[in-house]
């Protein structure tokens, strides 16, 4: 078995690189691949609380990086998946205390052992950011169908362009079909025509994520929602799958509705 | 563009696609308008040298291919059938 190190990155804060972590960890672990995600948000960690296990952890990743614990003790495993593993990331402690290369140290040496090593990394594109994609083989960046969130993820993508790893994919979060159909909100045409990187997904806007993150149940762990599901079709994408987008034809359904709408 | 666009795109998202192309060119090729202004005067200069051109027409101006981004001249040529 030897892993592969995907890494989901945005440029922008807010955009929902934490939901897509841990909502692709759990589509995968649900195919029954092998999965562990390692919350690269040192300082500000969030992860363990969206996949509910928060109150499970002992050791970090810092732990392990200056050899207070050995890999294994800070891996927390998630009881609804035997294969589902989470290395949160310190909270007390600040971005330096990680670098990029105790990053590919670690994942080489969980690699063996793993189908999926997922790496949530911080916004921005300092220290976290780096540290997150220093190991990457596939680096799929979150954007939102807004201004600040497309320019941010252009910026991201020139720098992961320029380190000369395979270009990353486009996940487009928070897409609200009515909107776009009225023509105020970007389409996932428009994105993919100014970003031009390959769309891996597209996710509607969804109150259940906000439900789901309240509960600490990835919504992906169910074919239940709309939202559930475009994850768990990324994740199919991701492992070779082809998968036609059904949040596309969902706009186009939208669409003609509103014609009808018009035309009363 | 579908004829349907014509339609159910005339509000913001014009504007958002039209600025947000600007603010990426810039973004990624970080050249002043200024500095193109410069340049294009410099052309301008080293091209009538060689050839009679319409420095009212010329056209400098920076354009993406894909996440490439390339420079752009439009150079018209004075046409010399006056002379003849």
């Amino acid at each position: 078995m030897t892993a592969k190190v995907l890494t989901i990155t945005s440029g922008k804060g807010g955009v929902g690189k934490t939901t897509t972590v841990a909502n692709l960890a759990v589509a995968f672990a649900s195919k029954n691949q092998k999965v562990v995600c390692i919350d690269g948000d040192i300082g500000l960690r969030n992860l363990d609380v969206i996949l509910g296990l928060e109150n499970r952890i002992v050791y970090d990743i810092v732990d392990i990086v200056e050899g207070r614990c050995r890999t294994r003790q800070a891996m927390i495993r998630d009881k609804r998946f035997p294969d589902l593993f989470l290395i949160p990331a310190a909270q007390t402690r600040d971005k330096n205390a990680v670098s990029p290369s105790d990053m590919v140290r670690l994942c080489n040496e969980l690699r063996e052992e793993f189908d999926w090593i997922i790496i949530d990394s911080p916004a921005g594109i300092e220290r976290g950011f780096k540290n997150s994609i220093a190991p990457a083989d596939i680096v799929a960046i979150v954007t939102n169908p807004e201004m600040s969130a497309v320019r941010d993820a252009d910026r991201v993508i020139g720098i992961i362009e320029a380190e000369e790893k395979k270009p990353p994919y486009l996940i487009i979060n928070r897409i609200k079909p009515s909107m776009v159909d009225k023509g105020n909100m970007l389409s996932v045409d428009d994105i993919y025509e100014l970003l031009r990187i390959e769309v891996i997904g597209v996710i509607p806007e969804d109150e259940n994520v906000l439900i789901a993150s309240n509960k600490g149940v990835p919504l992906a762990i169910d074919a239940k929602t709309r939202s559930g599901m475009a994850f768990r079709n990324i994740a199919r994408r991701f492992v070779g799958e082809e998968v036609p987008f059904l949040e596309l034809k969902e706009t186009n359904f939208w669409n003609k509705l509103n014609i009808f709408g018009q035309k009363d | 563009m579908k004829l349907i666009d014509l339609f159910s795109k005339p509000k913001s998202v014009r504007s958002a696609k039209d600025r947000l192309r600007l603010v990426l060119i810039n973004d990624r090729i970080n050249i002043s308008p200024a500095t193109i202004s410069d340049l294009k005067d410099e052309l301008i200069a080293v091209i009538s040298k060689y050839v009679d051109i319409d420095p009212q027409r010329v056209q400098v101006q920076i354009d993406s291919d894909g996440r490439t981004q390339k420079l752009v001249a439009d150079i018209p040529i004075r046409s010399n059938t006056k002379k003849r």
